[in-house]
């Protein structure tokens, strides 16, 4: 208990046992000398000049960027659709792809939880580790820079999510129904479309709708590795140091993921 | 009444007839569309059939030795950004989240931390890495001002809304206590959001450190520079390697963090 008795019979309470305060200090501590080490590790190289010089820097790329070429949106347009289709085919892609992953996953309708459970949850966690840069990355060497590169990279990225979600949800399905088309005589695919996916649906839906809205997000900058879209030209603007295109890929960028933003959350707010 | 069909369908997701079609002929279109201005270009492909060819031969013989000090080295620097990221990004969230909270803070402070929280998330952690990459030079510093920019903005919204979600009863019991402002904050406030806190930090670690992998493609260091130079080469044996290290090190940063957190709440 911490309680203690002072010198003259007061009885002091404390929140905790001297014991684990001692530790609890003991765990701060090991934290502030982690940052230390690794912030000593990680600015061994840094060249400390540059990082100084950056307010000016700043100021100096500020000043080049404004104000935007507004002209240059005539040349934007067929990216941002890029953008938009990769994000939607890809999400898409990911359904597809997602469902029996996650319905192989569920603990209550997989087929094996010693077996097939682990493959699934090595999908999920493979496809979730690696971003959607990084697969831009891979497929843009294998099928060659464009749409479809970009396309595939956030299918694969988008399954673990979409997967991971769904099968939370199956997880979480009442169990009443599902006895109750079984004691019908339903067949197992009949179970699954009567019983269990119509209780899913929704959180289905909304899944789907909101990983739409982060590949919006993604789709913007896998032009940098060469998968198409808006972040082609921005690569290009930066590399031609065209400061006022990049300024204007920016807004259209800000404004691309804001109004996608509000269409996902209109769209979940009406499904659930 | 007998020639009504007695099979039972289940209610449609839209309930509306005309618009259900009408949002299903629009999506189909939209799809059709859209497919349509994908370029498949086959030779291209089929050159590339080989390359991917090497690249599952990679995955099934990764080849983690002949480049092993670069990826050391670059594993170091994501790791080390990853932490001192982590670190700074939430200590700063926290004035921040305490900024963006109605309940708790001043209309101006309100607005002001809500706006940087906004541009915050709207931004992706790459394109202001290419930014930062600009202005600080080359390397791990870079990343670790994305990253902690970027944690700034996912934690602090969080902790914000945790905020306004407090049960307002205490606040309430602590102020007619004759609190003040500080006091109603460590003794209402913290208690109620600090287990979730700690669960979002540790998730965010994570998340740092797969965006870490990211960076390094646009310059701004760790494990990402050493896969894209991997890349670069055709060397799929040690890029197989390296995304190997990465789905290792983010299973075992998410056990980890499921452990703890179901420790703490």
């Amino acid at each position: 208990m911490p309680v203690s008795l002072s010198h003259d019979g007061e009885r002091h309470w404390n929140r905790r046992t001297s014991r684990t305060e001692w530790l609890r200090f003991a765990g701060w501590l090991a934290l502030a000398m982690l940052f230390i080490f690794t912030w000593r590790v990680m600015t061994q190289d840094t060249i400390w000049a540059f990082v100084l010089d950056a307010p000016r820097q700043a100021a100096d790329i500020g000043s080049r960027m404004w104000p935007p070429r507004w002209s240059y949106m005539s040349a934007l347009w067929k990216p941002l659709w890029d953008t938009i289709n990769m994000a939607t085919l890809g999400t898409l892609l990911a359904v597809i792809l997602a469902v029996p992953v996650a319905f192989l996953t569920a603990r209550n309708t997989t087929p094996s939880v010693v077996f097939i459970r682990p493959v699934a949850l090595l999908v999920i966690v493979s496809s979730r580790s690696i971003n959607a840069l990084i697969w831009a990355l891979l497929l843009v060497t294998i099928l060659g820079p464009g749409v479809l590169a970009g396309v595939i990279a956030i299918a694969l990225r988008s399954v673990g999510f979409i997967a991971k979600l769904l099968y939370e949800a199956i997880e979480e399905i009442n169990i009443e129904p599902v006895e109750a088309i079984r004691a019908t005589g339903a067949s197992a695919p009949q179970v699954l479309a009567w019983g269990i996916w119509p209780q899913i649906t929704p959180a289905f839906a909304g899944i789907s709708v909101f990983r739409w809205d982060i590949n919006i997000r993604e789709a913007t900058v896998l032009g940098l590795v060469g998968a198409g879209g808006i972040g082609v030209n921005l690569e290009s603007s930066m590399n031609t140091l065209a400061w006022p295109q990049v300024t204007l890929i920016l807004i259209v960028i800000l404004a691309t993921v804001i109004v996608s933003e509000w269409v996902s959350a209109k769209i979940r707010h009406a499904l659930l | 009444m007998s020639s009504i069909s007695r099979r039972w369908t289940p209610p449609p997701l839209i309930a509306n007839r005309a618009l259900r079609y009408g949002v299903y002929a629009g999506l189909c279109l939209y799809l059709l569309v859209a497919f349509s201005t994908i370029e498949f270009n086959w030779t291209r492909m089929s050159e590339g059939a080989a390359r991917a060819g090497n690249l599952f031969a990679g995955f099934l013989r990764p080849d983690f030795t002949s480049r092993w000090d670069d990826i050391e080295a670059g594993l170091l620097e994501s790791l080390t950004m990853t932490v001192t990221s982590t670190i700074v990004g939430i200590i700063l969230s926290i004035p921040f989240g305490i900024g963006a909270a109605r309940n708790i803070a001043p209309a101006p402070v309100y607005a002001f931390c809500r706006a940087f929280i906004a541009v915050a998330r709207s931004l992706q952690e790459v394109i202001i890495a290419i930014f930062l990459v600009v202005l600080f030079g080359f390397g791990p510093f870079a990343g670790f001002l994305t990253l902690a920019f970027a944690t700034i903005g996912f934690l602090a919204k969080l902790l914000a809304e945790d905020i306004e979600d407090c049960d307002p009863a205490p606040l309430e019991a602590i102020r007619a206590t004759g609190a003040g402002w500080w006091q109603v904050l460590a003794y209402a406030i913290l208690p109620q959001v600090a287990p979730r806190l700690i669960g979002l930090s540790l998730y965010r670690v994570d998340i740092n450190f797969r965006e870490s992998a990211v960076v390094g493609i646009v310059g701004a260091g760790g494990i990402g520079a050493t896969l894209n130079t991997a890349m670069d080469r055709y060397e799929f044996d040690s890029a197989a390697a390296i995304l190997l290290i990465i789905i290792g090190i983010v299973l075992a940063c998410e056990y980890a963090s499921g452990y703890i957190r179901a420790k703490v709440q």
